[in-house]
Formats: structure tokens, sequence, C-alpha cells
């Protein structure tokens, strides 16, 4: 293996690296913002507004993200009235449909990951805010929701993983991310090996960057449900 | 709009292939992911660090990248090996076989953590039990542990098909002609994308519906006699 052409073709990957980090930084943080209110509907909504939420977490849970996709990627330029709209100098480009993707898809496995913590939420907790006098929404924004991010933290912490290596498809409608810039170098030198074990490395530096940092945030957010430490008296 | 054109029965073709597929990667996971398990869990460091390293480099690389790195790197390697020997001619890597490889090995790894932790749900004294009746390692294995702990492996299991039926989209991207692709050489020629990639989705969640009802099923089948659990 010769890894002197990496060397030389650096910048590619950088620039790749630069669009991965900002491709799943922006739907993920998009997507969390979306997802908790559409999240609280789901729980405390009436069951007409809970029906087209149900139907948008239904649709992008069981289809591959890759199809999402190419459904608003090549899909949407199938209708007329769409390359009219004013919306299709957007929708004509690839890094807006692949982000578009992203971020409903990660939307959508949010809204189930909050979902399912707010409804763990602890009944006596409920009761004493209630007791306390509390409204609807002051229950929600002071008790509920502090203690469900807490919660959804580890469920979380694998959906950013699994954006973070969603964003690879990028590469397969035009966009140079860190897979696209391997994929570049393996056509430009045919050598496989070393434009994607690059590549490869570079994910994994990413991934364990992130999973120290959640680490850490774990345990600041949930030190109080962590075992006891033991300490020694002598 | 059923004939989708005339490609309808591509599509349906195409279907199968993906079923193919998944079942094939869904084989190899499971083989890979059983004997990762046993050897995490073994006292012995040159079966558990390996069996380590392999789930958690799995879980830091995009399974997109490790597709194109066994289907284009082992094409290279599969060539110059041949050239070694005195080949003359060039092997093309069959994507079928290539995806299946991949998927298989990455969903291996996900497939070790659920059954090690499955395994390690199922109470030691039960294979001591068998022990002490004579039962040779294999006997243990398939009468004992294997059965018990099944109930414990079922959602990690079930979850694990469901992302893999999803990843199985990927062949087409190496070339594989499963439904994907034949969506997008139909739409090529109709200009039609969204009917045919709608087509796919639906297929796609089809597949995905039919396999949380069978999970579901499955699940209450193998946590008979047991409480439930909230």
């Amino acid at each position: 293996m010769d890894f002197s052409i990496i060397q030389e073709s650096w910048p590619i990957y950088l620039d790749g690296l630069i669009t991965t980090v900002w491709l799943t930084v922006a739907a993920l943080v998009i997507g969390l913002l979306l997802a908790v209110p559409l999240a609280v509907i789901r729980v405390h909504g009436g069951a007409l507004a809970q029906a087209p939420i149900r139907a948008f977490v239904y649709f992008f849970r069981g289809t591959p993200l890759l199809i999402q996709m190419f459904l608003i990627y090549y899909g949407l330029g199938q209708f007329e009235w769409m390359q009219q709209s004013v919306l299709w100098s957007l929708f004509s480009e690839a890094w807006f449909c692949a982000l578009l993707a992203f971020t409903l898809n990660t939307c959508a496995y949010t809204v189930e990951i909050i979902r399912g913590a707010i409804v763990a939420t602890s009944h006596g907790e409920i009761e004493a805010a209630r007791a306390c006098g509390m409204s609807r929404m002051l229950m929600l924004r002071r008790i509920i929701l502090p203690s469900a991010f807490r919660r959804a933290l580890p469920a979380y912490s694998n959906e950013i993983i699994f954006m973070l290596h969603g964003t690879a498809l990028a590469s397969t409608v035009t966009i140079v991310d860190i897979t696209g810039a391997a994929r570049i170098i393996q056509s430009r030198y045919y050598s496989p090996w070393e434009a994607f074990l690059t590549a490869a490395l570079l994910y994994m530096c990413l991934t364990f960057t992130i999973v120290f940092f959640v680490r850490r945030l774990e345990k600041h957010w949930q030190g109080h449900l962590l075992p006891e430490r033991v300490t020694d008296f002598e | 709009m059923f004939t989708l054109y005339g490609y309808g029965h591509t599509i349906l073709a195409g279907a199968v292939l993906t079923l193919e597929v998944c079942f094939a990667s869904l084989a190899a996971a499971v083989l890979l992911g059983m004997l990762g398990a046993l050897a995490k869990l073994s006292p012995q460091p040159f079966l558990s660090l390996p069996a380590k390293l392999y789930t958690t480099v799995v879980r830091g690389i995009p399974d997109l990248v490790l597709m194109l790195i066994v289907f284009y790197g082992g094409q290279m390697a599969v060539n110059s090996i041949a050239e070694k020997v005195g080949y003359e001619g060039y092997i093309d890597i069959n994507p079928f076989i290539a995806g299946v490889l991949t998927i298989g090995f990455i969903f291996g790894a996900y497939m070790t953590e659920t059954f090690r932790g499955a395994i390690l749900a199922v109470n030691p004294g039960q294979m001591e039990a068998g022990r002490a009746y004579g039962m040779t390692g294999l006997q243990i294995f398939s009468r004992i542990l294997l059965p018990q702990m099944m109930r414990h492996a079922l959602p990690g299991f079930g979850n694990n098909w469901l992302v893999l039926t999803k990843t199985t989209a990927l062949v087409s991207i190496i070339g594989l002609n499963d439904m994907v692709q034949r969506a997008a050489l139909a739409s090529g020629a109709t200009h039609k994308p969204f009917v045919l990639y709608g087509a796919v989705a639906i297929n796609y969640l089809l597949l995905t519906s039919a396999s949380i009802i069978l999970l579901k099923y499955l699940e209450k089948r193998y946590s008979a006699g047991f409480s439930r659990e909230l």
C-alpha cells in the first residue's frame, strides 16, 4: 500500500471532513429542534394531531435513508409544478436535498426516542408538579422535559453516530463528503485500499470523539443515577 | 399506476433479490454474532480481544464505506492473488457476495453485542447443572444456553433485523440490480422517479411492517411462562 497518494491529496479529504461535519451537525440540530415539539404533541396531543406525526415517523423509520434521499433529490424533479416553484432553486441542489432527507430521518427517530423518555417519566414527579399548582406548560418545561432529556441521552447518542454514518450516503448524490473524497481518490489513482481506509479512519476518529464527549455529558447529567462511589474510611 | 409504467414486474423481481440479500446477510450475521459473542465472553484474551476489536471497529465506520472497501479492495486483493498464482484473466467480484459479506460482517458485530447480553442473562447455574450431567460443550450450548437466551436476544435481534433490511438498499451502489437500482434504471427511461422510488419505499414499508408483526408474535411465544415485563 502506498499512502503517499493520501499525503498529496489531503486537501480533498479535509474538504470532505468539513462537509461531513456540517451536514451531520446541521441535520442533528434542526432534526432535534423539530423533534421536541413533535414528541410532546405525540404524547399529549389529541388523536387528530397525533395521526400525521405517527405517519411521518412510520414512513421515515420504515424505509431506507437512501430511498428517502432519492425521493427528494430525483423524485421531486418529476413534477412540473415543482420545477416552476420558487423553491426549485433549493430543491435542485444536491446539498439541500441531502440535508433535508437527513434532517427528516433523524427527526423521525428522535421523536420516538424523546416520546419514549417522556412516557417513562415517573408518575410521582408529575403528581408533585401538579400539587405545586404548575400549569401544563410549566410542568413540561421544568419537570418533564429536563428529566426526559437525561433519560433520552444514551439512545440519542446512538442516533448521533447513526446520523454521522448516514451522511456517507451524500456521496451518492454528487456531494464530496469524506466518502465522496475517498471515491474521487479511488477512481483517480485506482487505489481502493488507501482511499477507503483513510476515510474509515477519519470516520472512526469522529465516532470516538463523539462517544468520548457523550460519555462526559452522561456523567454530568446522570451522575445522580450512577451507582454510588464507595469511599474508604480508614 | 399499478403496473408502474410497465416496470412493475422488474421492481418485483428486484424485491425478490433484495429479500435474498436480506436473508443471506442475516444468516452470515447470526453466525458471526454467535461466534463473536462466545469469543467475547471467553476468558482467553486471544479470543476476546479480537472480538472486542471487531465490534469497536465496525461501530466506528459507516456501512457504505465498509461495503466499498470490501467491493473495490476485495476485487484488487483477489486479482493480485490470482496474478501471483499465474491466472491471466480478470476476476470480477460478484456484488451479491460482496454485499452479503459486508452486511453480514457489519450486523455480525451488532449481533455479537445482542447475543453477549442474552448469554449473560442466562443463569450460570443452568450451565453448571449441564456440566454436572456430563454434557459436552455443544450439548450445553444447544440444549440449555440457546433455548433460554432466545427470549433475551429477541428484542435486540429484531432491531438489528429491521436496520439490516434497510441497509440492503446500499447494495445498489456497488452495482447489484436490486429493486433500488431497477427503480433508478426505470426512472431514467420513464422520467417518473417519484412514483418508482415511491414504490420501492412502499415495498420496504411492507417488509418492515411484516417483520414487526412477526417479531411481536415470536417475542410473545418465547416469553411464554414468564411474567410480562413492563
